[in-house]
């Protein structure tokens, strides 16, 4: 009897819309219940809102120097006002309204070099995973060379080429985590491409670039999803360590990283200074692994049936 | 005294939408040096209530019994240390997958010789004898190359013959095979079933046969105990059970066998069986003839 | 196993030539005149400009160039400072035992910690523990290290006074470098104290660079092992009677292991990275911070050589990563 209802079941047909809202009603419910999941998209959601309203939020301009005020503690520890709840820098800037303009260039960042380095790792991949052959083995050539040397590395030398500021820091994340995908996408082409429905497709005459784009990729998309994630969290990261190292978004501009190594003079005397960016750094990043690990079980077939 | 006997045997485990229930107060018992299968289709529970006997369940299963004896001692009160002295020694079992059940890290020789070491407290040099002497039992030929191979180098029905020499190695009361032939290619399953039904002869242990399908029972069993979604459907010994079938589930299963099929389809026990063990008011009549 | 190694080494070379294609290109990529990048003079007459053009070989055709400095490459010929004059391979030989011994000790703390913390929170799956270490390990792993390593500075040196922030070791001893390990050094000399004073200065940079790698370790670790649990070959080692511990410290660890390895050795290259902040903030006079000061004093050809031989020792160590993937993995070895 219950094999009667699935018969009847499969007989109807199932419009794409339907199956998609069906696929995403169940990927809700895998990822929410992750607990670390949903927190991690609150924080996220948070950001993204603190960011986009940067100047309705921040008590005070980033910039302004209040020269009365330097070095004013937090707002709970002695000394401290709630005009500065997080106190203020070396040079009396409010700390609170920098970390929260600070927001915009991370997540600003993370999206502009993940679109980046996805977009392109895409096609690279696809490209070598469906010709192979020697356009295959160059493109795979490449992506050694890239990931032989350390990201950090590469990144300090193509800032070096490129001249140290936000655009070329960006780029340079950029290339340093855009082989991931191409492997990612390369492996994932290759393995979807020998199955039966891309030969179905390939005989009823589909194009090359329709087979690679619209009848590969999509099921590919998974595991590119959850690597996206966590070039998104790595991207802020090399961000942050470009500006630590002075290579990244120059001064006075209130980027995490920027604003870490203008106060690393000061770790010993206000540890403030020192510790509100870097947690906000550490908190982001956080929240976004977060996510990136509730997609990724979310996502993994072979992890759902525990 | 039965060598194994379980009453009203129940498992559950917890999902997502509730507990559900494998095994439904299932009763067995084999005696010593007798045959049992327990038949049923996948997800009928047969090979869980086995793995609640050696203890293979995961913790989140539970587990109730009114009683699980092995020779008279009860299984559930022993500690796991004790009760680990009892399985792999008088209680073996060897699965569905050969490969699979073989560590891929490991030469098979140490798998074997783990097992001598550990219960029989066997030196290296009586481990090597005796694993080689099991290997010739089972008929692996060059038993002591072997020893020094890793199960990938070897074909499924190698790899089975491994583990049943792993499974025998102690000498076992009883030994549970779980589907032992169902991975294998049709010109192996045959050997190894001759192979265990030969070494339970010669040993007197006593043996369950997990299966589904009906031609391992007829051959290899004294008595069948039919199970269905976690209950047992009938009991009866093997001739009886396939002259004249009590419940409706194993008429359905024996009516599905290939070779009474008639006309040019096969048919599925779901064609004959609606869930009602008991047989209906001339169902029988009926069933055979809604099949012509 | 032969063939392996070959075919890994087929696959090396090429990327080894194509690292040093990108780092010929490097200097001549830069804004500005790649004569004067690499020689260092600003200003130059017209005629001291091409007696160094011709003196670095830079007259001729570019392929030329090339192959000029791959030869000289091969023959350990990988520039020369413009800041110090000295040859950028032997300043590379001096400082590199210092980042060795830095990398060494948090790698051996990354594979102490995080594999058993890996194992436990597989095996107790979904319980406290596991919680806890995953939630530990995923703050590592999105651990800001620069961060962490100031953090650590204010508390440890600053507050507590229990390390020094840098160096590595206290200007109090003196003792000639034998190996250029310190802990090594420090204990032929015989000098009273002066090994506790190298691992002291040791302590903090190796805790901040083993960070993320821990972290790493930690979580592949226990998903490998998860993965490896619920094997049937698992199954079959609980039901030969044997005990949890050989269950799983035998039977399961030694495949969780296989993956493990690789992402072990992976993490040589995320560490030559973290060792360039590492070293920065607490002064550790290694290859990271050398090139980073080289970045600063536009000292090119440190940067040039300093790349390559990077690249080169990380895809040594990938390779040697492959040989013991092969070791571990009899499938591969037979």
């Amino acid at each position: 009897m219950a094999d009667a209802t699935l018969t009847a079941k499969a007989a109807e047909p199932v419009s794409s819309a339907q199956m998609r809202r069906q696929m995403l009603k169940e990927f809700w419910f895998y990822f929410s219940e992750n607990r670390g999941a949903v927190i991690g998209l609150y924080v996220f959601v948070a950001l993204v809102l603190v960011a986009i309203f940067a100047s309705l939020i921040a008590p005070h301009s980033p910039f302004e120097q209040y020269r009365d005020a330097v070095l004013k503690p937090p707002a709970w520890v002695e000394g401290g006002s709630w005009t500065f709840v997080l106190g203020t820098d070396p040079i009396g800037r409010d700390i609170l309204s920098r970390l929260i303009y600070g927001a915009q260039y991370s997540l600003f960042v993370g999206l502009v070099v993940t679109t980046l380095s996805l977009a392109a790792g895409i096609i690279v991949g696809v490209i070598a995973g469906y010709y192979r052959g020697w356009v295959d083995t160059i493109i795979m050539r490449l992506m050694d060379m890239i990931l032989a040397i350390p990201s950090l590395l590469l990144a300090l030398v193509l800032v070096t080429i490129l001249g140290a500021g936000l655009n070329s820091a960006m780029i340079a994340i950029a290339v340093t985590l855009q082989p991931h995908f191409v492997r990612l996408t390369r492996a994932a082409v290759m393995a979807e491409k020998s199955r039966d429905y891309v030969t179905a497709a390939r005989i009823a005459g589909a194009s090359p670039l329709r087979l690679m784009f619209r009848t590969i990729l999509p099921n590919c998309t998974a595991p590119l999803i959850v690597q996206a994630t966590m070039s998104f969290s790595n991207a802020i990261l090399d961000l942050a360590a470009l500006g630590f190292l002075g290579m990244g978004v120059q001064p006075p501009s209130p980027e995490w990283g920027t604003m870490l190594a203008e106060a690393r003079e000061f770790i010993l005397r206000a540890w403030w200074v020192v510790t509100f960016p870097g947690l906000a750094i550490l908190i982001t990043v956080l929240a976004i692994n977060l996510m990136g690990d509730g997609l990724r079980d979310a996502l993994d077939p072979k992890l759902k049936r525990s | 005294m039965s060598l194994l006997q379980i009453d009203n045997l129940t498992v559950e485990f917890e999902t997502s939408t509730g507990w559900f229930r494998a095994v439904d107060g299932v009763s067995v018992s084999v005696d010593k040096a007798e045959v049992l299968a327990i038949v049923g289709e996948s997800g009928s529970g047969k090979s869980v209530s086995m793995l609640a006997v050696m203890g293979l369940l995961p913790d989140t299963a539970k587990i109730t019994a009114d009683r699980m004896l092995f020779e008279g001692k009860d299984i559930q009160s022993l500690s796991g240390t004790e009760r680990r002295k009892l399985i792999g020694k008088d209680i073996a079992m060897i699965f569905q997958e050969p490969i699979a059940s073989l560590n891929p890290c490991f030469t098979v020789g140490f798998q074997i010789e783990e097992v001598l070491r550990i219960h029989l407290g066997l030196g290296k040099k009586e481990r090597r004898a005796r694993a080689i002497e099991l290997f010739k039992q089972v008929g692996l030929p060059n038993p002591e190359e072997r020893m020094n191979a890793f199960p990938h180098q070897m074909s499924g029905g190698q790899c089975q013959r491994v583990m049943i020499a792993i499974a025998i190695a102690c000498n076992p009361k009883l030994l549970i095979a779980d589907e032992p032939t169902t991975a294998l290619d049709v010109t192996i399953q045959k050997q190894i079933l001759d192979l265990i039904m030969d070494l339970q002869a010669r040993t007197g242990m006593g043996l369950i046969m997990i299966t589904h399908d009906m031609g391992v029972v007829a051959e290899t069993a004294d008595r069948v105990v039919v199970q269905y979604k976690g209950r047992k459907m009938e009991e009866a010994d093997v001739l009886s059970l396939f002259e004249n079938p009590k419940s409706n589930y194993t008429k359905a299963l024996l009516a599905a066998l290939p070779e009474n099929a008639t006309g040019d389809r096969l048919t599925t026990v779901s064609a004959f069986f609606d869930g009602n063990p008991e047989p209906a008011p001339s169902a029988g009549a009926s069933a055979a003839g809604a099949f012509a | 196993m032969f063939g392996f190694l070959l075919r890994r080494l087929a696959v090396l070379i090429p990327t080894f030539i194509g690292v040093s294609i990108i780092a010929f290109s490097f200097i001549r990529l830069l804004p500005g005149d790649p004569v004067a990048l690499l020689s260092g003079e600003r200003v130059m007459s017209p005629e001291r400009h091409a007696q160094i053009s011709a003196q670095l070989g830079m007259d001729r055709p570019m392929v030329i160039q090339y192959f000029d400095y791959l030869g000289g490459v091969l023959t350990g010929d990988f520039g020369t400072s413009i800041v110090s004059k000295k040859p950028v391979l032997d300043q590379f030989l001096t400082l590199f035992p210092a980042t060795v011994e830095l990398s060494f000790c948090a790698i051996i703390i990354a594979v102490a910690l995080g594999i058993p913390a890996g194992i436990i929170a597989a095996v107790k799956r979904g319980s406290i523990f596991d919680q806890g270490l995953m939630g530990i390990a995923l703050v590592g792993y999105s651990m800001p290290i620069f961060w962490w390593g100031l953090l650590l500075i204010i508390l440890f040196s600053g507050i507590l006074q229990w390390f020094p922030v840098t160096g590595r070791i206290s200007l109090m001893f003196y003792f000639p470098q034998v190996t250029g390990f310190m802990l090594i050094d420090s204990l032929i000399s015989g000098q009273k104290g002066a090994f506790a004073s190298a691992l002291s200065h040791l302590a903090l940079p190796s805790i901040v660079l083993s960070t993320i790698p821990l972290a790493v370790i930690a979580r592949q670790t226990r998903s490998a092992m998860l993965e490896v649990l619920s094997e049937d070959y698992v199954r079959t080692a609980r039901a030969k009677g044997l005990s949890p511990f050989r269950v799983i410290g035998v039977h399961a660890l030694r495949n969780a292991m296989i993956p493990v390895v690789t992402t072990v050795g992976l993490q040589v290259g995320v560490m030559l990275a973290g060792a360039i902040l590492t070293e920065t903030i607490f002064s550790w006079p290694g290859i990271g911070k050398w090139i980073l000061d080289s970045v600063f004093r536009r000292d090119y050809a440190v940067i040039q050589g300093g790349l390559l031989l990077i690249a080169a020792i990380i895809m040594t160590v990938n390779l040697i990563v492959d040989l013991l993937y092969g070791l571990v993995n009899p499938r591969i070895r037979h």
